[in-house]
């Protein structure tokens, strides 16, 4: 157990990029947290994933102890939190278990949209922060401005921003030293009875379920008897230790201290991020006040292609889920698709990112159909539904109204765009809700329908604005807005898993670029097939694929055929790939593909 | 099924592995060197020749076929030896065809009377376009006015002789090629093969196109009519495809490469040549060395220079049986087709298609009709094995 006045508790925000893991493996190093040669490139970054995407998506924490310039030993325990806005929720919770913040800044780029929206969270979390300017070993670097900018932008005092290069090691000590003398000790009290905060949890495949907890009060060890105060369950402790960053067992953790536990707990969703962990004799009498759970916002629904790989996909989604709360799923059935599910996430970043673990760790093929948010559909008979999958639209004679998501959006944009960023949310239904600058950035504040922004919103501000604008955004509630549900029909019929819901004054635009886009997605079949986009019964746009008219090979002669075999073979594997509709056939990829719009 | 694969003949197929030039869209086994050994040539095919005939043992033999490369480099002396070797080897046929591929350079018409006299009987030649400018484009040696004055030596000395064009080329219009076919057709032949352009990886033009550096290339629905009008005017002219390329008249077809689509016997001599082989009811698929220095040493000294040598399944030959065979108007003979692939056609694929009129059935045989031939590929894809990728 550490005194309380030898502990600092932190977290590291910044916008993607600008970084917080380079900082962090720094950090981890030059302490002797971890050996030379155990190093890794970010080494709390742990999925696969995370590491080929360059992002953190699950909270890790990791111990230093650090001997600082007084002479005295301290313990700075890091948590690191996920930068992408699909994860802001993650983000929040973890900022309530330390008491400060280091605020990275890239000194050649400045403030960005995710970094006014975690410091935003660092600042409602009451955290001392200590700004960073990060990468001034780049000849770009303009410390100075961009101090300036925190002071204008985000309104904290930057006099005192510690200037490194995270990348060569510039500053590192001056980043401890900081950590030490200005973020505040944690307070707490080791004779009250034990509070301690439910952070996180995830499976391990050989501890089982481990549980990151932050002690409030009171102190947790090995064999004793806790209670989870919202569940009521009662687990004996079988385990208590640190990340350094491996788990190391310790006899106890004491207030102010970040660490994990596990107790035969089963899975993950038998625990409750944000619950209080007390003694299950002479425990706490309130708990910690609690945070709400993540809900998800993004529906899809994901089928195998190959229909016979159903169980193995209801597997490898439940083995998932044990380990990610935050994502949700139900058995569905499609006319076209047959079995799969309702998945429902965070963001679209936290579905593919789930869609990618389940194509790659469990080797399924999926369809991945359009993404819905959850519409409030108000009946004529005064019920509500909340409909995530256009296929549940109640018949039009029974629908009120419909009420939809809205968001509002942050975005960071140079000047030279800021006319392309406008007429995307423009055309996106968005309602300007405000518009400054910071320097030669502008910041345009939207309150934008979720289901413009959940396709490929991300994408296309990418791509008007080359990669210079940064987004944010956040949940405002529901607005009522003339909503319709658009049918595609291939060859004359419906195919279910293209349906989408749209606003009736852009859906002529969609369906024509729906139709023009599966034209070019649905290879040429040997008959002609018609793609049409309808709303209720009356046909809104058409195309037509025209019958192939050509695929032979000139010439094939006596050597030619062991080549000619192989092409042909892989063409026909090729086709395994994709999923029959009648007798089209409609490769994977389209489904998701046909929605973006390249306007 | 011994009897069965031999059934369709068995040809010999010589590979000579050098050209002049290297044409850009050619991805033929051909190689541009600047002095080629021909009596070392002679005496590696020659020793090749002998130990793979040891090997299979005796057969009658149908046809003989030099193809390159450019056939008509090699000296006539080089080629009347391997026919000589070839006809002791093997029993020739009586009738047994002798075909040589020519390019039309005034140069190579020289040697023609020689190839006569060695035992060559049909020649094919490589003319491709008939106007200089796209001779150009396509990189040839050889001007129009050269291309006719050797096909006309050809005629004086070859009871056959055919010759190829390549058409659907860059900029080339409809009308532009219906008028270039009808002049090909009045130089009297009975005989032509007649390709569109293919752009191969690996060539001049695949580099090109594949950085967006090749214009002028018509869109599938213009080949796709270009196509369909060759079909129609060589019909007229007497001259109907009896193959997907490949246009005679009834009884003047090339019987070496009809072997090749029939799925008979042949056996490759020289570089990259490839085989067929069957014998006690299984077939053998066999591929020779493709760099002329790598295949020179290893026969000189081993007598062989096998790259690639395996036994095909039966379901292997029934897909190879079926890409060969439908590629001819006749099509397919179903109870052969059957006994490779152990079970028949799917009967739903085939209405399917046939309702389609991409397809044409009888009792005994199956065929791709006028309509399904120029999408071959996407019936094959339809009738070929489904196989674990
Ligand atoms: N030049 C320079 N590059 C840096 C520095 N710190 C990080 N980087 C690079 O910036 C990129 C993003 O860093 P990362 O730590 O992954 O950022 P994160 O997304 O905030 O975690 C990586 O390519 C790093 O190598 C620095 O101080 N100087
Ligand atoms: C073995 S090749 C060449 C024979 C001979 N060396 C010549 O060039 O005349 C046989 C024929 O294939 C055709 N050919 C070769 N490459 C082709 C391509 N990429 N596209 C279409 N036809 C091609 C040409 O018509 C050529 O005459
Ligand atoms: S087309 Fe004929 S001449 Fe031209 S490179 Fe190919 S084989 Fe040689
Ligand atoms: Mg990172």
């Amino acid at each position: 157990m550490t005194e309380l006045s030898q502990i600092r508790n932190f977290s590291i925000v910044a916008h993607i990029d600008h970084g917080k893991s380079t900082l962090a493996d720094r950090l981890i190093q030059s302490t002797g947290t971890v050996q030379d040669r155990e190093m890794k490139e970010q080494l709390l970054d742990s999925m696969d994933i995370e590491r080929e995407r360059g992002i953190t998506i699950k909270a890790q924490t990791v111990r230093i102890d650090y001997r600082a310039a007084d002479g005295q030993d301290y313990v700075l325990n890091l948590i690191d939190t996920p930068g992408h806005v699909d994860f802001a929720y993650e983000v929040s919770r973890s900022m309530k278990a330390v008491e400060g913040s280091l605020l990275v800044v890239d000194a050649s780029q400045g403030v960005e949209a995710q970094t006014l929206a975690n410091v935003y969270q660092a600042i409602e979390a009451d955290h001392e922060i200590v700004p960073v300017l990060n990468k001034i070993d780049l000849p770009a670097a303009e410390p100075e401005r961009v101090k300036e900018q925190i002071e204008d932008v985000i309104g904290i005092d930057a006099s005192d921003a510690v200037e490194i290069s995270a990348k060569t090691g510039l500053g590192i000590g001056d980043v401890l030293e900081a950590i030490v003398t200005r973020l505040p000790a944690p307070k707490g009290n080791a004779d009250a009875p034990l509070k301690a905060m439910l952070v996180d949890s995830w499976y391990d495949a050989y501890l089982g379920v481990v549980v990151l907890v932050r002690v409030m009060d009171g102190v947790l060890k090995k064999s004793d008897r806790i209670r989870m105060m919202q569940t009521g369950a009662v687990y004996p402790v079988d385990r208590v230790g640190v990340f350094k960053p491996g788990m190391l067992p310790v006899d106890r953790l004491g207030p102010g201290e970040l660490g994990f536990l596990t107790a035969s707990i089963k899975q993950v969703r038998d625990t409750r991020v944000g619950d209080t962990i007390t003694h299950e004799k002479k425990g706490a009498e309130t708990p910690l006040p609690g945070f709400q759970p993540a809900q998800p916002v993004v529906f899809c629904g994901l089928f195998p292609v190959d229909s016979a790989e159903f169980e193995d996909l209801r597997d490898a989604i439940e083995k998932l889920a044990l380990n990610d709360a935050s994502f949700s799923y139900e058995m569905e059935t499609s006319a076209a698709l047959g079995f799969g599910f309702r998945c429902g996430f965070l963001g679209l970043l936290h579905l593919e990112v789930i869609r990618d673990r389940l194509e790659r760790e469990y080797g399924i093929d999926l369809i991945t159909t359009a993404p819905s948010v959850i519409y409030h559909v108000y009946k004529t008979d005064g019920t509500m539904i909340e409909m995530h999958n256009p296929a549940d639209m109640p018949e039009a004679v029974h629908v009120d109204r419909i009420e939809e998501p809205r968001i509002k959006a942050t975005i960071l944009v140079p000047d030279d765009y800021l006319g392309d960023v406008l007429k995307l949310c423009q055309d996106r239904r968005g309602i300007q809700l405000d518009l400054t600058y910071a320097g030669s950035r502008a910041m345009v504040v939207y309150d934008l329908p979720l289901n413009e922004v959940v396709f490929d919103f991300y994408d296309r501000l990418k791509s008007v604005t080359k990669g210079y604008a940064s987004f944010d955004y956040q949940m405002i509630g529901y607005a009522q807005d003339q909503l319709v549900k658009m049918q595609i029909l291939v060859n004359d019929e419906p195919v279910d898993a293209l349906s989408v819901m749209v606003h009736r004054a852009r859906a002529e635009a969609r369906g024509r670029v729906m139709c023009a886009k599966l034209k070019e997605l649905i290879p040429q079949h040997m008959f002609k097939i018609p793609i049409q986009a309808a709303i209720g019964g009356r046909i809104i746009a058409r195309e037509t694929i025209s019958a192939l008219r050509k695929d032979v090979t000139a010439k094939c002669y006596g050597g030619d055929v062991t080549r000619k075999k192989k092409l042909l073979e892989k063409q026909k594997a090729g086709k395994k790939k994709m999923r029959q509709f009648g007798r089209v056939e409609i490769p994977q990829s389209a489904f998701i593909n046909a929605l973006k719009m390249d306007e | 099924m011994a009897e069965d694969l031999q059934a369709a003949g068995f040809g010999l197929y010589v590979h000579w592995p050098f050209c002049q030039a290297k044409c850009p869209y050619c991805d033929f086994n051909s190689h541009v060197s600047a002095t080629v050994d021909q009596s070392r040539w002679q005496a590696a095919l020659l020793r090749n020749l002998e130990v793979e005939a040891a090997r299979i043992g005796p057969r009658r033999l149908d046809t003989i076929f030099f193809g390159g490369g450019t056939p008509s480099l090699m000296d006539p002396a080089l080629v009347g030896a391997v026919i000589d070797a070839a006809t002791s080897h093997f029993a020739p046929a009586e009738d047994i065809e002798i075909t040589l591929e020519a390019n039309p350079t005034s140069v190579e018409a020289g040697r023609f009377r020689g190839y006569a006299a060695a035992g060559v009987n049909r020649i094919s030649m490589g003319v491709q376009a008939l106007n200089d400018a796209d001779l150009k484009a396509l990189g040839r040696l050889h001007s129009a006015a050269e291309a006719r004055a050797a096909f006309d030596i050809a005629r004086g000395l070859f009871d056959r002789v055919s010759f190829d064009l390549i058409y659907a080329r860059q900029n080339q219009t409809r009308d532009a090629w219906r008028t270039e076919l009808g002049e090909a057709l009045t130089m009297a032949v009975d005989h032509l093969s007649l390709y569109q352009l293919t752009i191969e990886d690996g060539t001049r033009f695949g580099d090109l196109h594949a950085r967006g550096r090749l214009r002028g290339l018509p869109p599938d629905t213009l080949s796709a009519d270009m196509y369909h009008d060759t079909q129609d005017i060589c019909a007229a002219a007497g001259l109907p495809a009896y193959e997907v390329s490949n246009h005679a008249r009834p009884g003047a077809e090339s019987r070496h490469n009809l072997i090749y689509w029939r799925y008979g016997d042949y056996l490759g001599i020289g570089p990259g040549a490839h085989g067929r082989l069957s014998a006690g009811g299984t077939r053998r698929a066999e591929a020779a060395l493709r760099a002329p220095g790598a295949w020179l040493d290893a026969v000189e000294s081993t007598g062989r220079a096998v790259a690639d040598e395996m036994e095909l399944s039966p379901e292997d030959c029934a897909d190879e049986y079926l890409m060969m065979a439908m590629r001819l108007r006749e099509g397919v003979e179903l109870d052969r087709l059957d006994a490779l692939r152990g079970a028949p056609l799917d009967d739903r694929v085939l209405r399917d298609l046939e309702e389609m009129g991409f397809i044409g059935r009888s009792n005994a045989r199956l065929w791709a009709t006028d309509t399904g031939r120029p999408v071959l590929n996407a019936i094959l894809r339809e009738l070929m094995l489904d196989r674990v990728a």
